[in-house]
């Protein structure tokens, strides 16, 4: 264990942002799986007219990087449109986070994933065309 | 306030067995092989902590070899003991699903490349192994049984005495691994047909870095460690004088206070588990109860929080523990133990262990019964899982 975790994941772990759910959300999406030890939940509050990102609340199960990467990439598409949001990568949450553990790199994906999913929620609900996801295996 | 909860995965030296060890780092310091006088004082000191060890375990000192480490002890019975059995054209090793990684990995090296056959027992949903099963699993081709005294994750005690009895019966070699259990329990090797035992000092408040391998007379594994005649031939290399006599004294120590430690530990166990059961809703305790569990384990899951989350918002909090969980791992696998006692990994990934000592004051099992169910709530609140689960429970 005695996993090294930047001071930005810390705080994040302890103080996750935008945690909760969101009622009559305009998109859910959800990553990972139980029997890897990581669910995320992400609800997405849509602006109709302006298409920008008003709320976003996230449900976590897993680790303390899976709930910061969480917290972080959630902050990070708040007040922005769904196209920026779609191309929110891993990468650039764990850059904000001052990197993950190489073996933790994978909860920054399930950030990454379940965001897509939420947005492709958002897109379904209102007839736009679904944009294929390439699933990572974790 | 520091709130150590972690005695399984090491103690702290005690002082009294620090001032034993102390004139061997300098005053003492003679070569035990050598053959002036001065380093008689050296050789006396190690056969001193042989019969410490010995008397601990109702064995003879020259039974007692002093290696490395616990896992230095369970490499040598298990690699030693298949090795030499081959020449009688056996190949086969009886183990559990629950053994250390010390075990495992040194069966799964034997499987690989010395063509040994494995069999990896399995365990009831309590962590205990069927005598039967053992009987069942011998063959003609059976060349060890090795089975731990007591797991070192959910604190089962094993049927050692039983499973020592049969082997000796179909006279087949018997190891267990006793790393936890000598630290906790009265052990006797002769009454309970014992033919191999490991041990390690720096879970008995000795120094890391020495352990044991207890070998029954005229049981000789063929050599692991090979140079010097050091431990009359059979584990070379200079002896770890002070740390051997830290092992020593700090099995006399326990050894003299076993029984009372026993009912201080158990009876804070029970506490700890009741107050845990108690206030927090949906927590299922890993491993066996009352006289079947280590008198200091305290195994529990929580669904729907993942261990780590949990050990680093106790660490946060003073409490130092341990988690089951595939996070606090190199690998993304959750405990091999838990899921050999059939939970479901979303469970292994919850689980976390407190194991008490001589550093556990009545006060720490208070502030944790007051600070854990706190934490298991912020974590849940906030997990998609735990919500499912309330939702199929109908709650």
């Amino acid at each position: 264990m005695a996993l090294d975790y930047s001071q930005k994941v810390m705080d994040h772990f302890i103080n996750p942002r935008n945690v909760g759910e969101i009622e009559n959300a305009d998109g859910i999406g959800e990553a990972g799986n139980p029997k890897c030890g990581d669910i995320m939940k992400i609800y997405l509050k849509v602006n109709p007219d302006t298409k920008i990102i008003d709320d976003v609340k996230f449900k976590t199960f897993g680790c303390a990087s899976a709930i910061a990467s969480s917290s972080m990439a959630t902050e990070m598409i708040k007040g922005r449109s769904v196209e920026d949001a779609w191309n929110l990568t891993n990468s650039a949450v764990a850059e904000a986070l001052d990197g993950l553990p190489p073996i933790k790199m994978h909860c920054s994906v399930l950030a990454e994933e379940a965001i897509h999913e939420a947005l492709n929620d958002y897109r379904a609900k209102h007839g736009m065309e679904i944009i294929p996801i390439g699933h990572h295996e974790d | 306030m520091f709130v150590y909860m972690d005695h399984t995965a090491t103690t702290p030296t005690s002082p009294e067995v620090m001032k034993a060890m102390m004139p061997y780092f300098g005053e003492v310091f003679g070569n035990p092989s050598s053959v002036y006088s001065f380093s008689r004082k050296s050789r006396t000191a190690i056969e001193k902590a042989r019969k410490q060890v010995a008397d601990a375990l109702n064995a003879d000192p020259s039974e007692i070899y002093f290696t490395g480490s616990g896992t230095e002890a369970d490499n040598w019975a298990l690699k030693g003991t298949l090795e030499k059995a081959k020449s009688k054209g056996k190949n086969h090793l009886i183990t559990t699903s629950i053994e250390h990684h010390a075990i495992l990995h040194s069966a799964e090296f034997l499987e690989g490349y010395e063509g040994v056959d494995v069999t990896y027992l399995p365990v009831d949903s309590e962590g205990k192994v069927s005598v039967e099963d053992v009987k069942n699993a011998i063959t003609d081709k059976t060349a060890l049984v090795s089975v731990m005294f007591a797991n070192n994750e959910v604190g089962t005690i094993e049927p050692v005495a039983e499973i020592g009895a049969l082997c000796r019966e179909l006279k087949i070699p018997f190891h267990t691994d006793a790393v936890q259990a000598a630290a906790h329990l009265d052990i006797d090797v002769k009454a309970m047909n014992i033919d191999m035992l490991s041990m390690s000092a720096h879970k008995m408040y000795g120094p890391k870095g020495v352990g044991a391998l207890y070998l029954r007379k005229g049981i000789f594994p063929v050599n692991f460690i090979h140079g010097g005649a050091q431990e009359r031939k059979h584990r070379a290399s200079t002896e770890n004088i002070a740390g051997i006599v830290g092992f020593g004294e700090a099995m006399e120590i326990l050894k003299g206070r076993l029984k009372e430690d026993k009912a201080v530990n158990s009876a804070r166990r029970d506490r700890l588990i009741a107050g845990i059961m108690e206030r927090i809703p949906h927590a299922k305790l890993n491993g066996a109860t009352g006289e079947d569990r280590l008198p200091n384990n305290v195994n529990f899951s929580f669904i729907g929080v993942e261990g780590e989350t949990l050990l680093l918002d106790l660490d946060a909090k003073g409490i130092s523990a341990s988690t089951g969980s595939a996070c606090s791992s190199e690998s993304l696998d959750p405990s091999h133990v838990l899921l050999a006692l059939g939970l479901k990994h979303e469970m292994a990934h919850g689980s976390l262990r407190f194991t008490i000592g001589r550093l556990t004051t009545d006060e720490h099992i208070d502030y944790l019964l007051e600070v854990l169910p706190e934490i298991v709530a912020k974590r849940r609140a906030m997990s998609p899982l735990w919500e499912d689960y309330l939702k199929s429970i109908g709650e």
